[in-house]
């Protein structure tokens, strides 16, 4: 009850005769709780764990680059090779977890064989992308 | 849904969806033969070979009904098959323009040809999709391909210019059209295009409606290059390889009207929108115009001649009715028959290293004179985008004018009609430096009069097709009977769907 007045309060549109936020309080739930974790065991982390600072450590967090300096450094074109290839992986996965928690479904509808082809069909088309990948020499480092 | 039928359904529609598998599928297949053998000069023949038999299968599938596929995300037959007809043949004949252009200029790359199907993929994905996800994933294929073409020459500064701004501003209006989208999915608890009006009747229309369909618009303005949109398009068509231009500015352009028309016919009722459109046509056409007239660069004049094409297609869009649309989509073939040929033409003659991203009118004095079918050819198109009457252009004008005034919109025709009058000015000016110049009056530094280039004979097929459709476009009986009868048909058939 408390989530939809919010909403209604913060976004005056929502206003339409839909049960549209109802549908999406869980959504809404999940990003506080998210939220708010993660900035509990932050301010947790601080108050109970030892605290011992040094230059290093105060100095901001940059992915282990220095953060002061100049920012026109040059770095291998390789990093963004490797990024790219991650991030498709990284899409495969990502597609793979909907697909594997519906194949009971399938299975059980006797679905299954068909399914899984389209899934292969899928890893085929990216095999054939790190194929492509590999042949021309995007992952020799020399 | 039945679980146990889905994967069947699936399958046999996959049939029906031919020409996108057979497409993706040559892509592929052209992606590892260019792993094993670089730049084999085999691959363009994969290409074009696909592409045909797409085209012959579009051709067969014309007469059929029109089907939905996968769920209704995808349409097949009748008016998707016209369009996909359109799509296929104007990558058919850039693929066949690029192998002369690309090896002349020392990027025969093989990715090239698996892009362009890709991107054709997408096109066709996002001018026969049902579902706005669908319309996405198809507009969003197709952009990171174009990306990748327009910046192709990657050594060159101007390349780089302008692909970079190319991906910067539509990777915004990616942005912008898919945000509304989720707010017309909020709004309307759908996104398939023929639920969209009953649950707008359900819902009234809402604040949230309106924003998603203004961002909506926004995003599809930007991609077919509608004023105030259509900043991008004079660099990113200046530094792209001259082939691969006209490619992106024809079909392209083709698909994302199509799907603005059927956004439009199905999802949005028409009679809301005929302002904005008249409005955008209007600022789109005058825009265009003005700004080609002042152009001394070959290519940046094309690329504003093609913003002002736009203006005349949403003239058809604002009139809002079946004729209408279908007149658009007529005009679109049109259009993609004669800009491919401009580009074509322009490509040929590029003497100064930099894919003619730096070269004026001037250069092109005496072309007319020395080689007399390319000045013919350059007339042809050059006439036909004027409107002329006897080429293609003019059918393609009546057929968004006339709609235009049947609607009540006779001042946005008579805007439509000036304009044309003045783009006779630039447009004249080519024919004038062709045919009338004498190649005396070239720059000093282009080559000696007439070894400086050499036609290939496939790219002089092309554009003899080209000019040779031109000419008879308008003849053809049935021919403008065939986009009209299809939206009539689903205006029949959009109840029952």
């Amino acid at each position: 009850m408390l989530p939809q007045t919010v909403l209604r309060h913060c976004f005056p549109f929502f206003n339409a005769a839909t049960d549209m936020y109802t549908e999406f309080v869980p959504l809404f739930i999940m990003i506080v709780l998210s939220a708010g974790l993660a900035l509990t065991l932050l301010k947790l982390g601080e108050i109970l764990g030892p605290n011992r600072p040094n230059r290093v450590k105060t100095m901001t967090y940059e992915s282990g680059m220095d953060p002061v300096g100049t920012a026109r450094e040059r770095y291998s074109i390789k990093f963004y090779l490797v990024a790219m290839i991650f991030i498709v992986f990284d899409v495969e996965v990502v597609f793979m977890y909907p697909w594997a928690v519906s194949f009971q479904d399938f299975l059980e509808a006797g679905a299954g064989f068909g399914v899984i082809m389209v899934m292969l069909v899928f890893i085929a088309i990216l095999a054939i992308g790190l194929l492509y990948d590999i042949k021309k020499g995007g992952l020799e480092f020399t | 849904m039945d679980l146990s039928q889905a994967y069947d359904a699936m399958l046999g529609d996959l049939a029906g969806a031919f020409p996108l598998v057979l497409l993706a599928v040559a892509g592929l297949v052209i992606v590892v033969w260019d792993a094993f053998r670089n730049n084999d000069p085999l691959l363009p023949y994969i290409a074009g070979g696909a592409l045909a038999i797409g085209l012959v299968f579009e051709g067969s599938q014309l007469a059929s009904e029109q089907t939905t596929l996968f769920y209704g995300n995808i349409r097949a037959g009748g008016f998707a098959a016209f369009i996909n007809m359109v799509l296929l043949g104007g990558t058919l004949l850039s693929v066949v323009l690029s192998v002369p252009y690309l090896r002349q200029i020392k990027h025969a790359y093989g990715e090239v040809y698996a892009l362009m199907l890709f991107a054709t993929v997408g096109m066709m994905a996002l001018a026969t999709g049902n579902s706005l996800i669908m319309l996405f994933v198809g507009l969003e294929t197709m952009s990171v391909c174009l990306y990748i073409l327009v910046g192709l020459v990657r050594k060159d500064e101007g390349s780089i210019e302008s692909a970079f701004k190319y991906f910067v501003l539509g990777a915004f209006a990616t942005g912008f059209f898919l945000y509304g989208i989720a707010l017309l999915y909020g709004a309307t608890g759908t996104v398939y295009l023929h639920e969209m009006q009953s649950g707008f009747a359900q819902s009234g229309a809402t604040t949230m409606f309106w924003a998603g369909v203004g961002l909506l618009l926004v995003g599809f303005f930007f991609k077919v290059s509608a004023v105030p949109f259509h900043m991008w398009t004079p660099d990113a068509y200046q530094g792209a390889p001259t082939t691969l231009t006209g490619y992106m500015s024809t079909t392209s352009k083709a698909a994302a009207f199509t799907a603005l028309i059927l956004v439009l016919y199905y999802a949005l009722p028409p009679e809301r929108w005929t302002t904005v459109l008249a409005v955008v046509a209007v600022l789109t056409m005058v825009a265009g115009n003005v700004l080609a007239l002042a152009q001394d660069n070959v290519k940046r004049m094309l690329a504003y001649s093609s913003i002002a094409h736009g203006g005349y297609i949403l003239v058809g869009l604002a009139a809002g009715t079946a004729a209408g649309y279908s007149g658009a989509l007529y005009y679109l073939l049109i259009y993609s028959i004669m800009n491919i040929g401009a580009f074509g033409v322009i490509a040929l003659l590029e003497w100064d290293g930099k894919i003619g991203r730096e070269q004026t009118m001037e250069s092109l004095s005496g072309i007319g004179t020395q080689r007399p079918f390319l000045g013919l050819a350059m007339a042809v198109f050059m006439f036909s985008l004027i409107g002329f009457p006897p080429f293609g252009g003019f059918f393609g004008k009546v057929a968004v004018f006339g709609p235009a005034i049947d609607a009540g919109l006779t001042w946005l025709a008579v805007i439509g009609l000036l304009a044309s009058v003045a783009s006779a000015g630039y447009y004249l000016r080519v024919v004038y430096v062709f045919s009338f110049k004498s190649a005396d009056e070239r720059p000093a530094e282009a080559p000696a009069t007439g070894t400086g280039f050499n036609v290939p004979f496939s790219s002089l097929a092309v554009l003899s097709l080209c000019v040779v459709l031109l000419v008879v476009v308008g003849f053809i009986p049935g021919l403008r009977d065939v986009t009209t009868h299809y939206f009539i048909d689903m205006a029949v058939a959009a109840g029952t769907l």
